[in-house]
């Protein structure tokens, strides 16, 4: 009973992700990557996921906090926090580095800053989801096994 | 294309400024000189007054020419008459002269005295009007006087009655008419006037006249007329003294001429009107004037001169004629100059209204064109003050919105997450109002742009169906779509705006119907042609004969089998456009070409649903925005009703028109036309990655049959199979289905084997007898022959209970649920023939994954990037499929592991990476292989087996896939590429190129 009420809510969450446009179809690869062989595969990447972007991220505000600010550099950087990006999926995010790069490579300064807050903002709403997500699947898979 | 469309709109609005510009500066001759137009009137006004004086004067002078001549005229008769008449008196006067001279003087003794005389002379009176009397004079020279006197017994006389004084010669007065007895006895010598008279006569032996004077009597003016009497005859030729020693005496007459004149005159016409004098002129200084007075009256500007000629060579005389009064002003003249003078003021005052009422016309017309620019800006500036306004309120409401999801995703009570949830779904109502006033805002105010990228019309038909799926099959509606063969694959257009109006209407549609059937269909408007129209027309027949077999009742030929309301557009022609393009494809090449040729191809797109219409009084406003059909309408049914005006704006702005047909309570049909362009052949590949739908090709060359009671239905299904390459026949019932297995199983399958057998529930259950009977013979056919063709059911909706039971009927597990898209039939078919290579989520995947794994299985791979999360993915991914992964997190790294000799079979390279990107990297490891190769080649001629040639399959991992891209990862020597992230599929196409024809070489 609970643990199928467990399931019917991760099932809801997730259907939430991916209506409201937070997630997309790289995910649903990472999850069917995710097999017996590879239990935590999703957790592993996303955690993944965590750590490079947390560090990108001080590398771009780093780099938007330089003056003369390099914008090739920037752009090299979010390149990377694209990439990551799209490859768990994040569509948003990756959208809002789409933005940014545009700036980027317009070289409007202003355009980047305002952009580095959307994708910052969004990259802190994803990752809280996923977290409540990915800690709600763990649940789910301990109350299937118990 | 919507570029332009959208710069024509733009160009369209300055030229209508500048249209109005130009009338400004273009003013009428009118409107450039109405500072003229005053003067003008005065002008004309002086103009038209001279011209009538000039015509008063004209007439005038007629006038006076006119009355100059009558008073000649008038003048000349009078003189005339007067001389006769007077010339008649002194021929009688002449007449008595010769009288007296023949009685007088050649009688003797004398046969006349002062009796016979008296009497006579009173007897012939009426000879002499004009002589108040005549009387004779003898000549008595001083010597005879005495004897004279004697005879006579009177002494002669002066004029003055005394006794004559003694002169040379006498005239007394022997005889005389009574009128004038009392000069008898007198001596004519003695009056001036009168002795020059009878010397004058004498000498001439003529008539003569005296000037005019005071006549003794009367006291009015006259002359005395004298003749002279001779005594003998004289010679032929007489010489003057000859006459004077002849003349004997003198006849004398006085001629009244006052008195004269005025009996004349009192016998003529216009008496009254004329002024007659009458001179004498002899004496041209001094003309002494015989009638008439002196103080002349009357018309002193107008006279008319006549000679008189009264016989005597010595005087002359002549008669003026005046007018009695002045010329009497001409009233005719007047008026008529006068009426002309107005009429023309009248005239000019009306042009002249008519100018200034024009001028206040175009000045009124200026103004309002100002004004309608000037309304026309303001209904610009509300449109972008609608459109920053809900680009402002749409910011913070996404806030709200993202706020809304967050505080969903904590710990709540059951009650707040209610609330948040009502909140939440508030808000997506009002951010989707909103996003529509923004968007008919953005169109009004001129900002909406239109892209055109090639896109792919029925992927994003599919996708539509797909948004409403839920909610048609949950109201168990039919919901379809077909595209015509012959609208291209990829058409050029804006794919979101084309979306955004498929997904209104058919939003629309879904949200009006309870019942019936929702259908998009997309066709290429074209031009009637007469040859198709012959062809169709055999189809046609053909097509409606079968349909009314199948309809039969009060069926009608649509996808439910509920009326719609366009008829026309229903299934006749749905089958004729169907069949004529058919057959345009089988027969017709040169068709094909010739449309491909053209630079764009126009689109019939309709979708006709069986709802409750539209009030037939509601039709005319439907696309004003916010007008529902009625008020009503948005309790029941909700919705703001902005959605169609702005499907209609996007529709025109694409450069086409929309229309509608609809019937209360049988439902409506949109039908709108718009032109895209076409894709070229180059373009067409380049994006064909991107986003073209990618259907799985493994369904290529399956036949199929369909099942379906309903033909338009029918045609959809197959439709949706042909997209998938597959042959499809369409069959009635399940009868008809299963004679065909029969047959073709008996004539060992020369005609269609078929793999699938698609049934319509509706057939199914109407036709539920049959089906066993075509279960049995696939059965029997599964005995003797080659296999089952798998039967699988399509439902709108389907309950467990007729699931169960199709299972047993022998229908696979899967049912296809409508609405019926390819990629989902692809899905339903792979699940049931187990050929799926594609993705799935469950059991799917086994196969998919196995696939991919024999592939990969035991190949130890490279992956190359610098992004550790995307070399974790792509190492996981490559690993799932049994490869052995190695990474390396830069180019130098990976040249390092690939010095050769090394053991990887293949390379998956990310391009984009810090130091070296994947291109240079590729480059020297090509570069590497190549110096290895030729070593090796030179050095031994047959190397150890297949590493004679090092090449290592290099494939690029790029996010952003598009052409340029692809073309220079060849050219720096990589073998192919991948999408990032995997993809299953485009993984396998790639890994296949050069694994699937190792193995077969290595073996």
């Amino acid at each position: 009973m609970n643990r199928n009420r467990l399931q019917h809510q991760v099932a809801c969450m997730r259907k939430s992700l991916f209506d409201q446009g937070y997630l997309d179809e790289p995910f649903i690869q990472l999850e069917e990557l995710q097999d017996d062989a590879n239990p935590n595969f999703v957790q592993e990447i996303v955690t993944l996921f965590y750590t490079d972007s947390a560090r990108l991220i001080q590398n771009i505000e780093h780099a938007l906090n330089s003056r003369p600010i390099d914008f090739n550099k920037l752009d090299d950087y979010m390149h990377q926090f694209k990439g990551s990006s799209s490859s768990i999926g994040a569509k948003k995010v990756t959208n809002e580095c789409t933005v940014f790069r545009e700036y980027c490579s317009a070289e409007n300064a202003e355009g980047c800053i305002r952009s580095f807050q959307q994708v910052k903002q969004e990259y802190a709403i994803l990752r809280r989801k996923l977290e409540v997500y990915l800690q709600m699947v763990g649940q789910a898979a301990v109350s299937q096994t118990a | 294309m919507g570029l332009k469309l959208k710069q024509s709109y733009r160009h369209s609005v300055t030229v209508r400024v500048n249209e109005q510009m130009g009338t400004k500066r273009g003013y009428t001759f009118i409107q450039a000189n109405r500072a003229w137009l005053p003067k003008f009137l005065l002008l004309w006004v002086m103009v038209m007054a001279f011209l009538s004086a000039w015509i008063y004067k004209n007439m005038d002078d007629d006038n006076k020419v006119r009355r100059k001549e009558v008073l000649s005229s008038m003048c000349d008769q009078r003189a005339r008459m007067l001389q006769d008449q007077f010339g008649v008196s002194v021929n009688h006067v002449h007449a008595l002269a010769i009288l007296v001279s023949t009685f007088h003087y050649y009688k003797d003794p004398s046969a006349i005295d002062q009796e016979t005389f008296a009497e006579y002379t009173a007897r012939t009176a009426f000879e002499r009007p004009l002589l108040s009397g005549v009387a004779y004079a003898e000549r008595v020279r001083l010597s005879e006087r005495e004897k004279f006197e004697r005879q006579h017994g009177w002494t002669i006389k002066t004029m003055k009655r005394e006794p004559s004084p003694i002169r040379d010669e006498y005239a007394p007065v022997i005889f005389s008419q009574e009128t004038v007895s009392y000069i008898e006895s007198l001596d004519m010598m003695s009056g001036e006037e009168d002795r020059e008279n009878i010397l004058r006569a004498r000498a001439t032996g003529k008539a003569v006249l005296t000037s005019p004077f005071r006549l003794l009597g009367s006291h009015h003016l006259g002359v005395v007329l004298t003749f002279p009497v001779y005594k003998s005859k004289l010679p032929p030729k007489p010489t003057m003294e000859e006459r004077i020693e002849a003349t004997a005496g003198f006849l004398g007459g006085a001629f009244d001429v006052e008195s004269l004149v005025e009996n004349l005159l009192g016998q003529l016409a216009g008496n009254q009107a004329i002024l007659v004098n009458v001179y004498d002129i002899t004496n041209s200084s001094d003309h002494l004037i015989m009638y008439g007075h002196q103080n002349q009256d009357g018309d002193l500007a107008l006279f008319h001169e006549s000679k008189l000629d009264f016989g005597d060579p010595f005087r002359k005389h002549q008669m003026i004629c005046r007018y009695h009064q002045e010329a009497p002003t001409s009233w005719t003249a007047l008026t008529t100059a006068f009426l002309f003078f107005v009429i023309c003021l009248l005239v000019g005052y009306i042009l002249y209204g008519a100018a200034i009422h024009i001028v206040k016309v175009e000045d009124d017309f200026h103004e309002m064109q100002e004004l309608m620019v000037r309304a026309e800006a303001a209904d610009v500036a509300k449109s972008q003050f609608l459109a920053t306004v809900s680009h402002e309120i749409r910011t913070p409401m996404n806030g709200i919105l993202g706020m809304l999801a967050l505080l969903l995703d904590t710990d709540l009570s059951s009650t707040q997450r209610d609330y948040a949830q009502t909140a939440q779904v508030c808000g997506k109502a009002l951010i989707t109002l909103i996003n529509e006033v923004l968007d008919r805002a953005k169109i009004e105010a001129g900002k909406l742009e239109l892209e055109t990228v090639p896109f792919n019309l029925r992927s994003i038909l599919d996708d539509v169906l797909s948004l409403f799926s839920e909610k048609s099959r949950n109201k168990g509606l039919e919901l379809a779509v077909f595209v015509s063969d012959k609208v291209p694959e990829m058409v050029m257009g804006d794919p979101g705006r084309f979306r955004q109006i498929i997904t209104n209407l058919v939003g629309n549609s879904v949200k009006f119907t309870e019942r019936g059937h929702i259908f998009v269909k997309v066709h290429v408007a074209e031009n009637p042609k007469p040859i198709d129209d012959a062809k169709a027309e055999t189809c046609l027949n053909g097509g409606s004969d079968e349909g009314a077999l199948i309809s039969g009742g009060r069926q009608f030929n649509t996808l439910s089998g509920y009326e719609a309301a366009d008829e026309q557009n229903s299934w006749d022609s749905f089958q004729h456009l169907f069949n004529a393009e058919a057959l345009q494809n089988d027969a017709s090449g040169k068709m094909t070409v010739a449309d491909e040729a053209s630079q764009s191809v126009t689109l019939m797109v309709s979708v006709e649903d069986t709802g409750i219409g539209i009030p037939l009084i509601a039709q005319e406003r439907v696309f004003t925005p916010f007008m529902q059909a009625d008020s009503s309408t948005s309790r029941n049914y909700g919705g703001t009703g902005i959605g169609l005006s702005i499907t209609k704006c996007l529709v025109e702005l694409m450069g086409g028109h929309i229309s509608f047909i609809s019937r209360p309570q049988v439902g409506s049909t949109f039908l709108f036309i718009t032109t895209f362009g076409r894709c070229k052949k180059a373009s067409l590949s380049d994006t064909k990655k991107s986003n073209a739908e990618d259907l799985p090709s493994s369904f290529r060359g399956l036949k199929a049959i369909v099942v379906d009671g309903k033909p338009v239905r029918a045609v959809v299904t197959r439709y949706h199979l042909k997209r998938l390459g597959m042959l499809v026949e369409v069959a009635n019932n399940v009868k008809i289905a299963a004679s065909a297995c029969g047959k073709n199983s008996s004539s060992c399958g020369s005609k269609i084997q078929p793999d699938i057998v698609l049934v319509e529930k509706d057939s199914w259950l109407s036709g539920e007898d049959d089906s066993s009977s075509l279960q049995r013979l696939d059965w029997k056919q599964n005995g003797h022959m080659f296999k089952l063709p798998k039967m699988i059911l399509l439902a709108t909706n389907i309950t467990n209970a007729e699931l169960e039971k199709a299972k047993a009927a022998g229908f696979a597990d899967t049912t296809i649920m409508k609405p019926l898209r390819a990629s989902m039939i692809a899905a339903c078919l792979q699940q049931v023939l187990g050929t799926g290579k594609k993705r799935q989520l469950g059991k799917g995947m086994l196969n998919g994954s196995s696939v991919l794994g024999s592939l990969l299985c035991g190949k130890k791979i490279l992956v190359v990037d610098d992004n550790i999360v995307n070399r974790r993915v792509a190492a996981g991914a490559l690993k799932k499929f049994g490869a052995a992964v190695e990474c390396a997190e830069s180019g130098k790294a990976a040249l390092k592991l690939l010095r050769l000799p090394h053991s990887f079979d293949a390379c998956f390279m990310d391009i984009q990476m810090p130091e070296m990107d994947g291109f240079e990297a590729t480059r020297r490891i090509r570069m590497m292989e190549s110096q290895t190769n030729e070593q090796m080649n030179g050095g031994t001629d047959k190397g150890s087996g297949r590493k004679d040639e090092w090449h290592l399959p290099i494939l690029a991992m790029t996010a952003d896939v598009i052409h340029a891209t692809s073309d220079e990862c060849l050219k720096c020597g990589m073998d192919g590429y991948v999408s990032k992230p995997f993809e299953e599929e485009n993984l396998y196409q790639a890994v296949a190129k050069f694994f699937e024809t190792k193995p077969i070489s290595d073996s």
